[in-house]
């Protein structure tokens, strides 16, 4: 019985995910889109701190670089948008290995420091008059929504670009979530657990701790690479100012209320990053964020493995 | 050479201000190993009390001392309620909880006060007694208030049995509490002694760079580089790695780079630091068991 249900679950979520932009307005559209790319970044954060136990308050850089690599590819080089995914991707890897290397001398608090300095310094760095002739400075980049490439119509609903662009972002994040379940479910995944919990033993065992924490990295900063990227097709715009500190936070914000060192968990975190600070502001319009930062405190103190670690609680006392 | 001068008398003003959040962050450490991403928040949530004081007309140095006082008994509370539950977690755990503080600081900060920028008063004549054409008076006054507060700090941990008591607790906490010294209290006080110097150096920025929920970020990073370049365990260090990076930071950005690369030159920094010389210019090398 177990098992038939759980066989067919997955069929059926992912059509009820397929439907989900048919029955709703466009606005709602947008914002689940944004709860998948969230999901995909925040999947990335998790790599890297739940199951490789790095803490990082800056993967809002990340974010920033895949976002404005896809626009700048765009609207500067005419490339396709969905060709500047991976490349997003790759500049991330990239970026995320050379920033693992500085990580691999920092512990805790210390790179948790200077990530948390990198979250800072990130919209001044876009702002900078050097590279103005790329990102369009302070004013951003405005891009356009790709379109549907046919025509398509569900329950008297059009297939709009909001419509077309939420399903690709969903066949894209069902394809990175396939790919890290299958990563940190093998032997690589088991290596990086190892590597947080007994990084000595781990290394006696004949772990390569450099090469496995640097690529544990950039395979981090690449899914965030790409989820940015994402989101600047989404919001079809990117400023210096829409990754704020504050975004590097929400990410690791998701992380801790998703579950640490769950894949799935990510989705809960995502859901939670985009609703809970609009439910904060209907609870206190003077004061949503802090009614973010209790319930943080609040998921620190109860709930440490966040939700998913409330499921398996309640799961396993059956 | 008049501008030049100019340049690092300021850079030294500011370098007063980097060294005292640099101080907050070397007594939180020294008690309890931890780096305190609220810092900043806490610091300027404290200048706001100072400011609301002001407002309602009292004298500074009165709402100055009332400012110090809350803003240690805040502080200590804070230990308790929020961070002994979480003593023997994880850094990660600790990491989130200081995050939270943050949020929650800087948004009743600004649910409070509100958002628009405050001018705050400073309590120092306009025209500086020494050298007045490189110094105003604030300057002098806060690089002289910085002073006082590191020696009281200096003097505290070295000559009296409390921070001996505090030292013995941060450094081997198992033995301390064998031999009758109260961890967690001493933590909680190394808080609330955090949280006071914090303000005080909330109060010397606030008239620089005006008052707004948003102040000290950027000044905690530098708070953070200067507590790094000198070496997170030494108050010493972190004054002088403060004043070193004020004066760099101000030649830098005159002469070199522009204003614009502020924040991006301390990123530099403090990672530069952490890789070639994570225990800084006179910090002491930090060992582990295995």
């Amino acid at each position: 019985m177990q098992i038939t249900s759980k066989k067919l679950a997955y069929p059926l979520g992912l059509v009820l995910l397929i439907l989900l932009p048919f029955v709703v307005e466009d606005f709602r559209v947008s914002q689940f889109s944004q709860v998948l790319i969230y999901a995909i970044a925040i999947l990335g954060l998790n790599i890297l701190t739940g199951f490789g136990g790095q803490i990082s308050l800056g993967h809002g850089a990340f974010y920033a670089v895949g976002a404005y690599t896809s626009a700048i590819l765009i609207t500067q080089f005419d490339m396709s948008p969905y060709l500047t995914l991976p490349i997003a991707g790759l500049v991330c890897l990239v970026m995320g290995v050379l920033m693992g290397f500085p990580a691999l001398r920092l512990a805790g608090h210390y790179l948790a420091l200077a990530t948390f300095a990198l979250a800072i310094a990130t919209p001044q760095l876009l702002k900078h008059k050097a590279i103005e002739k790329w990102t369009g400075g302070v004013q951003g980049l405005i891009l356009d929504k790709p379109q549907s490439p046919f025509k398509l119509s569900l329950f008297g609903t059009e297939l709009s670009e909001d419509r077309w662009l939420y399903l690709v972002i969903l066949l894209i994040a069902i394809l990175l979530f396939w790919l890290a379940r299958n990563l940190l479910n093998g032997r690589i995944g088991r290596a990086i657990v190892a590597v947080r919990d007994q990084p000595v033993a781990a290394a006696a065992l004949g772990v390569n701790l450099t090469v496995l924490k640097t690529a544990t990295f950039g395979v981090s900063a690449a899914y965030t690479g790409i989820a940015g990227a994402l989101s600047a097709l989404a919001v079809s715009f990117v400023a210096p100012d829409s990754f704020p500190s504050f975004l590097s936070i929400s990410l690791l914000v998701g992380t801790v209320v998703g579950g640490l060192g769950s894949i799935y968990g990510a989705i809960f975190g995502a859901l939670f990053i985009q609703f809970v600070p609009n439910i904060a502001d209907q609870l206190s319009k003077s004061a949503p964020w802090a009614v973010y930062g209790a319930i943080l405190l609040a998921f620190a103190y109860a709930a440490p493995n966040g939700v998913m670690g409330i499921f398996k609680k309640i799961t396993k006392r059956r | 050479m008049d501008s030049l001068l100019q340049q690092i008398s300021a850079g030294l003003a500011n370098g007063g201000i980097y060294a005292a959040i640099g101080l907050a962050l070397v007594m939180i450490h020294q008690s309890t190993h931890h780096i305190n991403f609220a810092q900043g928040e806490m610091a300027t949530f404290s200048t706001f009390i100072a400011w609301a004081l002001i407002q309602q007309g009292v004298p500074y140095w009165i709402a100055f001392v009332i400012t110090v006082v809350v803003s240690f008994v805040i502080g200590v509370l804070i230990q308790r309620i929020f961070l002994k539950p979480v003593e023997k977690a994880p850094v990660l755990t600790n990491v989130i909880v200081f995050i939270g503080l943050l949020v929650i600081f800087n948004s009743v900060a600004g649910w409070i006060f509100d958002y628009t920028i405050k001018s705050f008063p400073s309590p120092f004549p306009l025209e500086g007694m020494f050298l007045p054409k490189y110094f105003s008076g604030h300057q002098i006054g806060s690089i002289a208030v910085t002073l006082v507060v590191l020696l009281a700090v200096f003097s505290f941990f070295r000559f009296t049995p409390l921070g001996l008591a505090m030292r013995a607790a941060a450094f081997n906490p198992e033995s301390a509490r064998l031999v009758g010294i109260k961890v967690s209290w001493m933590l909680a006080l190394g808080w609330g002694m955090a949280a006071l110097i914090g303000a005080v150096a909330g109060m010397m920025i606030a008239p620089v760079v005006f008052l707004d929920p948003n102040m000290m970020a950027g000044i905690l990073l530098y708070g953070f580089a200067a507590a790094l370049l000198g070496g997170i365990d030494n108050p010493w260090g972190a004054v002088l790695g403060g004043v070193i990076l004020g004066v760099l930071e101000n030649l830098l950005g005159a002469y070199v780079i522009g204003s614009d690369l502020k924040l991006t030159m301390a990123l530099v920094l403090i990672v530069t630091i952490l890789i070639f010389r994570p225990y800084g210019l006179f910090g002491k090398p930090i060992f582990s068991r295995v």
